[in-house]
């Protein structure tokens, strides 16, 4: 790859950054004004959300399995292991589970959003769509924007779920521990403070999931290796993105609720 | 705001070009352009590749806005008209693109009947309407079809189709029969001569194929017999009188005028492009 100039570098991500939120400007105001496409959103919410229950199911899951199985081996040093239920309802709940969910829906959707429109893009099919009367930003993009964050939060909820649920499983069949007492302690590790912070985090992810998606959707150049790159870029960033929004609102809600 | 529709007797050009001028990189793809189209005519865009005649008929249709100049269409001027406007302006507008462009996750009936469900037409009138548009470019069998399945000249057809399902009273062709072998083109060029003649559209043609021009040049279209050359000997002297040529090379309009002016023309260069 050519060396570029700081200048050049600099101009263009920053061209970039604003050619973003202009794109996220204009697809959430046209939440707000007709004509609605609610067809899309449907659609785009069976795509997103239920097409990623299987690996969600998957992830959460096993995460918790391995969340418990670990700290075992250092809580046993300190004679808590019966911590254990509270450990893994709390990492998963505030942490583990909308970071990982976010990360898994951000491969599969953010990818697809991108190849998706970015192959519509360098066949002219939404220069055509403009042509025929319809605005392509509210077609394709905010549909996606709705349905993402709509559908992340519940996948959360359900990564959550069972990542206590493995945990549980792996305590009581590997670790010895009681069913029972697990499942309360997991209940009664968990204050109001970390559902909000854990629930809070899948909105931002959704909403960066969708725009980074999109966003490198259309401005996709350059044939079937400008998809590629499109799509390959739209993973990357918004996986580092929502690892690094992730921290701004645990610092965030930490000092709403305290820690 | 809905725009006005240009009135019978109307002398307002259609589509009016002055001063426009656009660039991508350093250099401008278009300079300080000049050129009207009346109604009822039929302009023909030639030029060598990469001259930028794909970039005016974008133009024309408001999907790039030019670096200056001035740009009406219908009389309105579009350079300085918010989305919203353009999108009312785009109903009168009919464009077919150079791959065709259509959508190739809803098969041909979704593609044509595309504007009709977006201003919601009832479901039967859209059905109806979807299957004289294909009857037109003679392709009803093609009806549940979908775009991979469709042969190059098919694309094309239902392209056209979709571009025309509304009465549109400006279509804008980018190459039709361009990447066609010379059956299909002739079939695309017959169907661009019928929306002329049948329909008495006003249309912009852009194409490199010489052959095509002129046959839509020295031609018309008959009910019975298809594709019919004008007589010579006739009082249109074997050209139709709506259709101009548009020549542009390097940013800018080489020649601008009727069929017999460009034949007759002693620019050296032209002269050499037509050979």
């Amino acid at each position: 790859m050519p060396l570029q100039s700081p200048e050049v570098y600099i101009k263009r991500n920053i061209a970039a950054v604003q050619e973003y939120s202009i794109l996220v400007g204009k697809a959430v105001a046209n939440i707000f004004t007709p004509p609605h496409y609610w067809a899309d959103v449907y659609t785009q919410m069976d795509s997103i959300g239920v097409g990623s229950m299987p690996i969600i199911v998957l992830t959460g899951f096993f995460t918790g399995c391995v969340l418990a199985l670990q700290s075992a081996t250092a809580l046993t040093e300190f004679g808590a292991i019966s911590m254990t239920g509270s450990l893994v309802s709390l990492s998963m709940v505030k942490e583990l589970g909308p970071v990982l969910t976010g990360l898994m829906v951000s491969g599969r959707n953010a990818a697809g959003m991108a190849s998706e429109i970015g192959s519509m893009k360098v066949t002219e099919q939404l220069d055509a769509m403009r042509a025929l009367g319809t605005d392509p930003i509210r077609k394709l993009v905010t549909p996606r924007i709705m349905a993402t964050v709509f559908m992340l939060f519940f996948l959360t909820i359900i990564a959550d779920a069972l990542g206590i649920a493995g945990g549980a499983l792996m305590s009581v069949s590997l670790l010895g521990l009681n069913a029972n007492t697990y499942l309360h302690d997991s209940y009664r590790g968990l204050v109001h403070g970390d559902i909000v912070q854990g629930l809070t985090k899948p909105l931002f992810s959704g909403f960066i999931i969708s725009t980074v998606g999109c966003y490198f959707g259309m401005k996709t150049t350059g044939g079937t290796q400008g998809v590629g790159r499109a799509t390959t870029q739209a993973v990357v960033v918004s996986s580092v993105a929502i690892i690094i929004v992730d921290l701004l609102v645990t610092r965030a809600m930490i000092g709403i609720f305290g820690s | 705001m809905p725009a006005d529709l240009p009135t019978p007797g109307d002398q307002t050009p259609v589509v009016e070009f002055k001063d426009v001028t656009i660039s991508f990189d350093v250099k401008p793809v278009l300079e300080n352009i000049s050129f009207s189209v009346d109604h009822g005519q039929t302009l023909i865009i030639l030029g060598p590749a990469g001259c930028g005649k794909s970039v005016l008929l974008k133009l024309a249709n408001g999907l790039l806005k030019p670096d200056s100049g001035s740009i009406r269409i219908f009389g309105q001027e579009i350079t300085t008209m918010p989305e919203r406007d353009l999108y009312a302006l785009r109903a009168h507008i009919g464009m077919v693109f150079q791959e065709s462009a259509l959508f190739d996750s809803i098969d041909v009936e979704d593609n044509v009947a595309y504007r009709l469900h977006e201003e919601h037409v009832p479901e039967a009138e859209a059905h109806q309407r979807v299957v004289e548009a294909l009857k037109f470019v003679e392709l009803e069998q093609a009806i549940s079809k979908f775009p991979p399945e469709l042969s190059g000249g098919m694309r094309r057809r239902v392209s056209i189709a979709r571009a025309i399902i509304s009465n549109p009273d400006l279509i804008l062709y980018d190459s039709p029969t361009g990447g066609l072998d010379p059956i299909t083109s002739t079939t695309i060029i017959e169907l661009v001569m019928k929306q002329r003649d049948v329909s008495r559209s006003t249309s912009l043609l852009v194409t490199h194929r010489l052959q095509d021009a002129f046959a839509l040049a020295t031609h018309r279209y008959d009910a019975d017999n298809g594709m019919v050359a004008i007589p010579k000997d006739g009082p249109d002297h074997g050209v139709d009188p709506g259709t101009k040529f548009l020549m542009l090379n390097d940013g800018g309009v080489v020649f601008h005028g009727g069929t017999e002016e460009l034949v007759h023309s002693k620019d050296p260069w032209i002269v050499n492009y037509l050979s």
